[in-house]
Order: structure tokens, then C-alpha cells, then sequence
């Protein structure tokens, strides 16, 4: 597992750039990760990445488009335009969360 | 070999079983899920995934199937013949649709939309349409075109072609 500087804070990361840890995550670490996959951060990503942080808190993994969608009220077209090219993977990634582990 | 991400699929759906339909479903899902470019197209029997009149009443194909078991996949496996007593595909179709649930896989219905949004394009055989005298009426709204074997392959230029 390599290690990674982000914002001057030394972290471990898997083969995929997720977090192994999440306890040095914070805001600021999620904009920068989010500046690295080319996005910036508004107030409608971090409705997601709020949800995507609540709902690992309680179920232990990361929800599916399905759960994002019925239980998040987070539509799949928002995700893909909030996220472009793989949204719960890259939301995940920037929730400081592990790789997404579901097929659907 | 050289190991250059998969940019683009065609996902071809020929059966129109539960188990036919399905796995196209989540291979185009999940395509889509890891930035991928996905083109669903249905054909024969297939197309009954994409007939707003048929497609939330998929059944499993209890007859013929010497795979059925019950849920565990351990058990022994259900003898053939019994696959043709009255309502058993319904019955067998009941049990996989709550497994399903559980793993938040979508009815047919919702999962067509889901993948219709994530920006898929959902297409139909025109032969088979012709065959089954069907007109884009019978259609969900999901489904783009119809197309001609032509077409499909033009759209799947640079495309890996995944015949289901």
C-alpha cells in the first residue's frame, strides 16, 4: 500500500488511490483528493459525499445508485453529472471511503 | 497483450428469461458505474426486457433448467420434472426478485430507467421487431432506437461486443 501526501498529511492509499484509514480524512483533504479527479467541490457534492459518509457510518459499506437514489433522494443523471466517469467510485475516493465493494 | 482499459461496450440481450435478462443488465449498470461507454441492444426474446407491457412480469425458466436449487446453491438440485408443476417459475421468479431486492438490484422496470440515466443507450433489434409486429408504442420510454444489425455495429465502433 503506497503512501501519499495529501494537503502535508502522510496517508496510506490503496493500489486505487482509496484511503485505507479514514480517520485523517477531513474536508479539506476531500477537496484536494476531488481537485486530483478534476472536480471541484460545491454544496450538491457534499449533499452526496454527506449522505455516502452517513450511511457507511451506519451500514459499514458504501451505498449502491439504487440506495443513493431511493433512500439518498440523490437522482442517478445528478450523480453522473456531479461525478463524471464512475460516480460512486469517485465519491467514494473522495469521502476518504474504501473502494465500492457492490456490483449494482 | 496489452492491458488498455476497456473504453466501450455493446451488451447484446438475446433471452428474455429472468436469467437471460438480467446479467446484461448489470454488466451495462456496472460498465457505466466505472466510466465506461455502454450500449444496451435487445433482440429476439430479449426484447420483452424493453416491452413496457411485459417487462415487470420476467419469469425464470423453471423447465430444462438442471441448475435449479433452492437459494443456498448447496442443496440438492430440484428435479427437472418438477419445474413444470403449475407456478413454479412464478414461485422461483418470487424467491430470486427478494434476493434481489435484498442486494438492491432493481425490479426490470427501475433498472432499465437507472441505466437509461447513467447514460447508456437502449436499443432494439429491428428484425425482431418486424417478427413480433411490434411498433415503438410498445416500447418503454427508456428505449432510444430501433435499429438494423448495420447500425448496431456502427454504433459499437471501438466497442467489445458481449453477447448475453
Amino acid at each position: 500500500m503506497p503512501d501519499k501526501t495529501i494537503n502535508g498529511v502522510t496517508v496510506s492509499t490503496d493500489d486505487d488511490g482509496f484511503l485505507q484509514d479514514h480517520s485523517p480524512w477531513n474536508k479539506d483533504m476531500a477537496a484536494t483528493i476531488a481537485e486530483e479527479e478534476g472536480i471541484t467541490l460545491t454544496d450538491a457534492h457534499w449533499k452526496v459525499l454527506d449522505y455516502i459518509l452517513a450511511d457507511f457510518a451506519e451500514k459499514g459499506a458504501v451505498p449502491g445508485m439504487r440506495r443513493l437514489n431511493k433512500v439518498g433522494g440523490i437522482p442517478t443523471k445528478e450523480l453522473y453529472s456531479l461525478f463524471p466517469g464512475g460516480p460512486i467510485k469517485k465519491a467514494a475516493k473522495i469521502a476518504g471511503l474504501p473502494k465500492p465493494a457492490s456490483c449494482v | 497483450m496489452s492491458d488498455e482499459p476497456i473504453k466501450k461496450v455493446s451488451i447484446i440481450v438475446s433471452k428474455g428469461s429472468l436469467d437471460g435478462i438480467y446479467p446484461g443488465l448489470i454488466m451495462a449498470n456496472g460498465a457505466r458505474m466505472e466510466g465506461i461507454e455502454a450500449n444496451l441492444f435487445f433482440t429476439f426474446f430479449g426484447l420483452y426486457g424493453v416491452l413496457k407491457k411485459y417487462m415487470n412480469d420476467i419469469k425464470i425458466a423453471t423447465v430444462g433448467n438442471p441448475a435449479m436449487r433452492v437459494p443456498d446453491a448447496k442443496g440438492m438440485p430440484l428435479p427437472t420434472w418438477m419445474g413444470a408443476l403449475p407456478g413454479m417459475s412464478a414461485f422461483a421468479t418470487h424467491m430470486m426478485s427478494k434476493e434481489m431486492d435484498k442486494l438492491d438490484i432493481p425490479p426490470i422496470g427501475e433498472f432499465i430507467e437507472m441505466i437509461s440515466d447513467a447514460g447508456c443507450g437502449i436499443y432494439a433489434c429491428r428484425a425482431t421487431v418486424d417478427m413480433f409486429h411490434l411498433t415503438e408504442d410498445d416500447f418503454c420510454p427508456q428505449m432510444d432506437r430501433v435499429l438494423t444489425v448495420g447500425e448496431f455495429y456502427e454504433l459499437s465502433a471501438g466497442s467489445q461486443i458481449i453477447f448475453t
